[in-house]
């Protein structure tokens, strides 16, 4: 594995943020209920290929941003990412080893564990935001996962 | 999937704590600020801090819808400016009749309140705020306002337009502001019949073109057409500021309480400018403080969480009669001595000014409505 100096923090940084503005931009309601996870598809994929850029600070981080940007409880979706990529880097060896598509399922099962655990602090919390739409949207974040793992591989040199 | 629960982090020793440890950490941080966030507290500062780093990202995101109205406007044709223009001309006329007697008006009432002069406007001052972006689902109605707490903007502050009442400030940061508007589900804001003088609450629903009044007994004057205004009991906004007007009523003799809906007097996706208000504090109509009202939980957690306090406060307000466990029902409308309609503030500050407005014609002080705490939790959800 490449270790320190080869790790592409400015990816991770750049594209975590890019999910992030994704992620917040204003969509028209339609659009709105579909749109998966962009945060949580880059904290995976860079959980599974570069585990040591960003560790699991930079998805609590994007966490934390996303949350204030949201504005309910603080720390939700930072405990959702930071679970993810925690998961995703214990696992990373194996899933390297798997073709876009296997990952595809991979991400399918993380997407819909960060709704869960989010969702379930809303209720906690007694703030919903969002309608259930959100348990379609990790479906799309899998079919999209294919190209979006295509396209963050470009940003940096594979291992 | 079905792949948890092996790996680890076996592979990954000599580089520092494992992600066991490190996901450990985060995940007890998570939970600690969760925890201070929904208590309240120190968390507000920091937040208050952290508005201000993603203010910038927030305007990025919103960038392009501003450019694209920017665009429309930079474009608009000179017939359609022509056509504003006229319009404008019109409502200006239409508004210079109306506010024609004003002063007359205003001097008449302070000669019926007993006072040498007239009242100075309970609006002390006011700030307009550009709308940077709009959300409006069914389980947040919110707007994202470029005005913070360095232009003293405060939270529960009223947030108004020239046609009504808006809502009130949630969260602030340095540079930006969100207002929860009335029509959120988690809102509720004490309101007044401006006809018949009947008080109750209007609930967000959650669609930007509705409000619910949940809490009018049958037997309650409310008809298609009335305009509902501030009662000023909540502590929050003035009184008599307008907010809606009933568009449905249906009575269904097997219930108690009369279905009634309510559409919002201002045009909350439409406008693009808000008016921040700040209400001069011993003023009849000012907003009742949560000391005057006397509630024994004085204020637990009043100011902040802007929505179902003002609800759960304003009950107290009605000092009306014995609060038999009826579950929600309209506050106030009882109390025969202090409702004044129309005129001027009632309501507000019980004991110093007001020389009773004389004799009100009360038109529904029925059975004993008690003051029925609409849990401050509300119809949330």
């Amino acid at each position: 594995m490449n270790m320190a100096r080869g790790e592409p923090r400015w990816a991770v940084a750049f594209t975590v943020l890019l999910a992030l503005i994704l992620q917040a931009l204003p969509l028209p309601t339609w659009l709105e209920a579909v749109r998966p996870s962009f945060i949580g598809l880059a904290v995976v994929y860079w959980a599974i290929y570069a585990p040591h850029a960003g560790g699991i600070f930079a998805p609590w981080l994007a966490g934390i941003g996303y949350d204030v940007f949201k504005g309910e409880v603080l720390g939700q979706n930072a405990l959702a990412l930071a679970l993810v990529a925690y998961i995703a880097m214990s696992l990373h060896q194996r899933l390297r080893n798997q073709t876009l598509v296997q990952q595809s399922l991979f991400v399918f099962a993380m997407l819909t564990l960060n709704e869960f655990v989010v969702w379930g602090i809303e209720g906690w919390s007694g703030h919903r935001m969002s309608t259930p739409w959100r348990w379609i949207q990790p479906m799309i974040g899998a079919m999209l996962w294919p190209f979006i793992a295509l396209l963050l591989g470009r940003t940096h040199s594979r291992a | 999937m079905a792949v948890f629960g092996s790996g680890g982090s076996r592979s990954l020793g000599g580089r520092g704590p494992s992600f066991g440890f490190r996901f450990f950490v985060y995940a007890v941080l998570s939970v600690v600020l969760m925890f201070y966030d929904r208590k309240g507290g120190w968390l507000d500062t920091a937040r208050y801090g952290l508005q201000a780093t993603i203010y910038p990202l927030q305007l990025a995101v919103n960038s392009p819808s501003a450019a694209w109205r920017w665009m429309k406007e930079s474009f608009a044709s000179r017939e359609a400016l022509q056509k504003e223009v006229d319009g404008l001309r019109v409502q200006l006329r239409d508004q210079q009749l109306m506010t024609m007697r004003q002063a007359a008006l205003e001097s008449e009432n302070a000669t019926l309140r007993g006072l040498n002069a007239t009242l100075p406007e309970v609006i002390e001052k006011r700030l307009i705020g550009e709308v940077v972006s709009v959300e409006t689902s069914t389980l947040r109605q919110r707007l994202l306002i470029n005005r913070g707490g360095s232009s003293g903007v405060y939270k529960a502050q009223p947030v108004i337009t020239g046609d009504g009442v808006l809502g009130q400030v949630y969260r602030i940061g340095p540079f930006s502001s969100e207002i929860i508007l009335i029509t959120d589900s988690e809102h509720g804001l004490p309101v007044q019949a401006l006809r018949s003088g009947v008080r109750t609450i209007a609930y967000g629903t959650g669609r930007s073109t509705a409000l619910e009044l949940p809490y009018v007994p049958q037997n309650f004057d409310m008809k298609v057409g009335d305009i509902l205004v501030t009662s000023g009991l909540d502590g929050v906004f003035p009184y008599g500021l307008p907010v809606a007007r009933i568009t449905r009523v249906e009575r269904d003799p097997t219930q108690p309480l009369a279905q009634i809906s309510a559409t919002p007097l201002a045009h909350i996706e439409a406008d693009r400018e808000v008016l921040f208000i700040w209400s001069r504090k011993d003023h009849p109509a000012a907003p009742v403080s949560p000391e005057a009202l006397q509630v024994e939980t004085a204020k637990p957690a009043a100011a902040p969480k802007a929505t179902p306090k003002p609800a759960a406060r304003k009950p107290a307000a009605a000092p009306s009669v014995t609060p038999q466990a009826v579950p929600g029902e309209a506050p106030a409308t009882t109390e025969p001595a202090t409702t004044e309609p129309a005129t001027t503030a009632p309501a507000a500050t019980p004991g110093s000014e007001a020389p009773a407005a004389g004799p009100q014609p009360e038109p529904t002080p029925p059975p004993a409505t008690p003051p029925a705490t609409p849990p401050s939790e509300g119809p949330t959800t």
